[in-house]
């Protein structure tokens, strides 16, 4: 136990770490505009004194630590500054988005994590079969297909031509939730559809490559069917691996929503950076990069930790 | 042109290109020397087709101006023309031709992309090769800061720096070139390492080889069956990445035409039922494919794996 709790420390403390790099390294971003932040956004024709000006209600005139560390404070509480583009609240422009973008991913994973590890054990279970084969060339395809041609493949067969679902998933607070997840349902399949395959091949690999082991063998020679010496045998082994690309996948589906939410114009975070993106808003762009990193290093954080803690030969000391 | 004649289509091409990849491995093995008649007797048909459709896609984007009937930006006709001679693809949603600018983007699209995958090959290659050889404090150097670099998602961190010098093609290919050679720098590093401790790396070292000789001669020999395996991987990935950019709107900028954004500039199209916005999405789709079938061929060869 001693030495499991170590290991954990220590990857959140490497966690941690990275966190407050990647946070340096979207701050900065800034710092390497070239020309100057006020200049660049005020024109060539602004004044030396509105220059100044603009200077100081952006806080540009302090030094960059010392703006670094009220950046980071007010992040940490919530408070992310003001946009560039239309002087509003950062934080009052991502409070409901995050909330959606996070329904969005969550929803796909609960569609999407079942599917992959079932499709997964039942390919390892008929392995070289025409089932395993046609799955195989599925996910191979899924994988190369770009998201927004899966989305609206979705769209044309699902909304237009048979009038199922709605193409477009605009939602606001007020949507209940059971209108909510039926709008939703096109983007959330099409995540499904893009991370599925990801997992379904991670899971039939684990498995397969667990297959040769000697104790494998034990069980399929005391007769035991093979539907129990995948479940009973197989799986609680192969299961660290599973967890681990099942968080990798999690921490994909946060950024993979960029290009679905654009596609149903779902309200969400995705499409606020693309927005700013185009807008160069680089305060939003800041706010928005810094939300999706620290998700995404807490998903393989947790898929670090998992790992860990799923091996049985460090819950025993030898 | 309903959702089934498109699906029907679809269909009929893949079903033409797998029968052409039949024939012309019959050929290949006919006509190829016997040294490789073998190799290619032994590469099954997905892979064939794999390279039937990028000899095509290679085809069509350095003749493109031959085989596009009109110009790549001329507006030929009002927007959205359907089907017909002579806009045999209708029409865009400025009134230029489809079919063209589906010929023409093979050019832009691929060739940016392949660009910039060879760029990131040759900075995160060069990197990790280095790496390996020196070892010490370079090795923890370079091997640290790319571990930064992956700790944000490539998608996001691309944006962010796109922000920052702005949407061109130029900045485009080295944002993603930097973004992706993070990934080629791991691989290159890694089986470079297994290389580097090898008996006559250690032999050339004693017999006083400089550094350019040791990476040339002595390791990547070695390490390249792996290395044109991943080159392939890159490329979907980088090629992926760069349409999803461009659909966008943040990746190649009009007027070049583009499958990413020609996708976004006719998406309204789809909502009346029409499929034809799907094509360029369709060829972008068909040529990951293709190369991924090519790879899964010459890696299932490299790793001599039976399973």
């Amino acid at each position: 136990m001693q030495l499991i709790l170590k290991m954990i420390l220590q990857r959140l403390g490497l966690g941690l770490f990275t966190l407050f790099v990647v946070s340096v390294i979207i701050f900065s971003a800034v710092e390497l505009l070239p020309g100057d932040l006020a200049q660049e956004i005020l024109g060539q024709s602004a004044t030396p004194e509105t220059v100044a000006a603009f200077r100081h209600e952006l806080g540009l005139d302090k030094p960059a630590i010392v703006r670094y560390m009220e950046w980071l404070g007010g992040a940490a509480t919530g408070d992310f500054g003001k946009s560039l583009a239309n002087g509003r609240e950062i934080a009052e422009l991502i409070g409901t988005r995050l909330a959606n973008t996070l329904l969005l991913a969550a929803y796909a994973a609960v569609i999407a994590i079942p599917l992959a590890v079932g499709l997964g054990l039942l390919a390892a279970l008929y392995r070289n079969t025409w089932f395993d084969r046609s799955i195989n060339i599925f996910t191979l395809s899924s994988i190369s297909f770009p998201e927004f041609f899966v989305a609206y493949i979705l769209i044309l067969w699902l909304s237009v031509h048979a009038g199922v679902f709605p193409s477009i998933a605009n939602i606001n607070e007020s949507t209940p939730l059971w209108d909510r997840l039926i709008r939703m349902f096109l983007p959330a399949l099409t995540l499904t559809l893009v991370v599925t395959a990801h997992m379904m091949r991670m899971t039939r690999a684990a498995i397969i490559n667990l297959l040769a082991a000697p104790y494998i063998e034990m069980a399929r020679l005391k007769g035991l069917p093979p539907r129990v010496v995948i479940l009973k045998h197989a799986l609680p082994n192969a299961l660290a691996p599973i967890i681990n690309v099942i968080a990798l996948n999690m921490a994909y589906l946060i950024t993979g929503v960029v290009v679905v939410e654009v596609v149903f114009v779902y309200p969400g975070l995705g499409q606020l950076l693309v927005d700013s993106v185009s807008k160069r808003d680089i305060t939003v762009v800041q706010a928005c990069c810094l939300i999706f990193a620290v998700v995404y290093i807490l998903f393989n954080l947790i898929a670090d930790v998992l790992s860990i803690a799923t091996n049985p030969r460090l819950l025993h000391k030898k | 042109m309903t959702i089934g004649s498109f699906a029907l289509y679809g269909l009929g091409l893949i079903v033409v290109l797998t029968i052409a990849a039949w024939i012309v491995k019959r050929v290949a093995v006919v006509v190829a020397p016997s040294d490789y008649a073998y190799i290619l007797k032994t590469a099954p048909l997905t892979a064939w087709f794999g390279m039937v459709v990028i000899f095509i896609y290679v085809m069509l984007a350095v003749l493109a101006p031959v085989f596009a009937p009109f110009s790549e930006t001329a507006i030929v006709a009002s927007e959205y023309e359907p089907w017909g001679a002579p806009y045999y693809l209708g029409t865009d949603s400025l009134g230029r031709d489809m079919l063209s600018r589906l010929i023409f983007a093979a050019r832009n699209t691929v060739g940016i992309a392949f660009l910039t995958t060879l760029l990131a090959f040759f900075l995160g290659g060069a990197m990790g090769l280095l790496a390996s050889t020196l070892g010490g404090w370079i090795d923890q150097i370079f091997s640290r800061a790319v571990d930064v670099l992956m700790a944000i998602p490539q998608l996001i961190f691309a944006l962010l720096l796109l922000t920052i010098v702005g949407t061109n093609v130029v900045n485009l290919i080295l944002v993603i070139a930097v973004l992706d050679s993070t990934r080629v720098y791991r691989l290159s590093r890694a089986v470079a390492m297994n290389v580097v401790v090898m008996d006559y790396v250690e032999a050339a070292k004693l017999r006083g080889e400089g550094l350019g000789w040791l990476i040339r001669r002595e390791i990547l020999p070695n390490i390249t069956a792996p290395l044109i395996a991943e080159f392939g991987l890159r490329f979907c990935f980088v090629f992926l990445t760069i349409s999803a950019l461009s659909f966008l709107g943040l990746g190649i900028q009009p007027p070049t035409a583009d499958w990413g954004s020609m996708v976004r500039d006719n998406a309204t199209l789809i909502t009346f039922g029409d499929p034809t916005p799907l094509m360029p999405a369709a060829a972008i789709a068909l040529l990951t494919v293709a190369v991924n079938f090519v790879v899964d061929w010459m890696l299932h060869r490299s790793s001599g794996l039976k399973d």
